[in-house]
């Protein structure tokens, strides 16, 4: 197997790592909507930490991208 | 202009002023342009917003001190009144990767922060930075970070590497988060802009996954940069009170 080849199919591999940034953000606001359907009242308290959530559980699927990058146009 | 078909081709650095000193390149590129911008907005809003401060505020004024009140309020509630010294570096922090952001999001624009060098040296000097606090407050009793209380000493042998790997990996996590981020995100754009430039008469569907997609890169962007700001806040937490 020639390296371009071998390439493709390794940042194909690293997409993988994008499944858990999925299931991550889906868990982070089913969270944020219970908690609010409870409790209306605590928005302010409670979305601060929902967008932060997000915000780092997008990251750790965007850092598997990073690698299939890092594979396709460093080496 | 030419369409670059190509969706990476938009992060290449070009330079627009060659200027080499010695073995140095030191040319004033399109990522320094845009830098630049970033730099004189900032100080344009800050200076002329709160030029003639009225009791009732313009627009300009408001969005003035809302920066400013949400930045001092972040450092405030995260780190305690001991954080407000630092509070001007995490708002020059959070003001320079917010207009980075997005700035890079016009048309034709350039993303700076969709390089790894430049997030890696923000995050390379709040965690030097961090770190430096954190030993000038406790001297070597800092080193107690990373042993937690109420450990059986034979978790220790285990627990102190983790904590270790996990206190010195937080300078990659910071700078890649916010690279990868930007870098995803435009190179998304790119990708259903050049489908839009192939497909002739079916453009308008590409085109209207890219209005989408640009609605979620403007929440993105000021996301990212107050991940960036509060992260940094947490870690100066962590060096200042150190539980």
């Amino acid at each position: 197997m020639d390296l371009a080849s071998a390439k493709m199919i390794g940042a194909g591999l690293a997409c993988i790592a994008l499944v858990g940034a999925g299931i991550g953000i889906g868990n982070v606001f089913a969270s944020l909507i219970s908690a609010l359907a409870r409790n209306p009242a605590a928005q302010g308290q409670v979305q601060p930490f929902a967008f932060l959530g997000f915000a780092l559980a997008e990251a750790t699927g965007l850092f598997g991208l990073a690698i299939a990058f890092l594979i396709l146009f460093v080496f | 202009m030419a369409i670059e078909l190509h969706p990476l081709q938009q992060f290449t650095i070009e330079r627009i002023l060659p200027l080499h000193v010695g073995r140095l390149d030191l040319s004033y590129t399109n990522s320094a342009l845009l830098m630049t911008i970033v730099v004189l907005l900032i100080t344009a809003l800050t200076v002329f917003g709160t030029r003639r401060a009225a009791l009732v505020p313009g627009r300009l004024q408001s969005f003035a001190e809302m920066s400013y009140e949400f930045v001092a309020d972040m450092v405030e509630s995260n780190v305690g009144p001991e954080g407000m010294p630092y509070f001007p570096f995490i708002f020059s922090l959070f003001m320079f990767i917010l207009f980075a952001n997005l700035l890079g999001l016009i048309p034709y624009s350039f993303t700076v922060t969709s390089h790894i060098i430049v997030t890696f040296a923000m995050a390379a000097v709040v965690f030097i930075g961090v770190t430096m606090i954190g030993f000038a407050r406790h001297g070597l009793h800092f080193l107690r970070l990373f042993v937690p209380e109420g450990v059986p000493k034979v978790l220790l042998v285990l627990l102190v590497p983790i904590e270790l790997l996990s206190y010195f990996i937080r300078p990659f996590t910071l700078s890649i988060r916010l690279f990868a981020n930007m870098l995803a995100g435009h190179t998304m754009l790119g990708i259903f802009a050049g489908f839009a430039a192939i497909v002739g008469i079916f453009a308008i569907f590409p085109v209207a996954v890219d209005v989408l997609l640009l609605a979620l890169e403007l929440l993105v962007a000021t996301l990212q940069a107050y991940v960036f700001a509060i992260l940094s806040c947490l870690y100066l937490n962590d060096a200042i009170h150190m539980h």
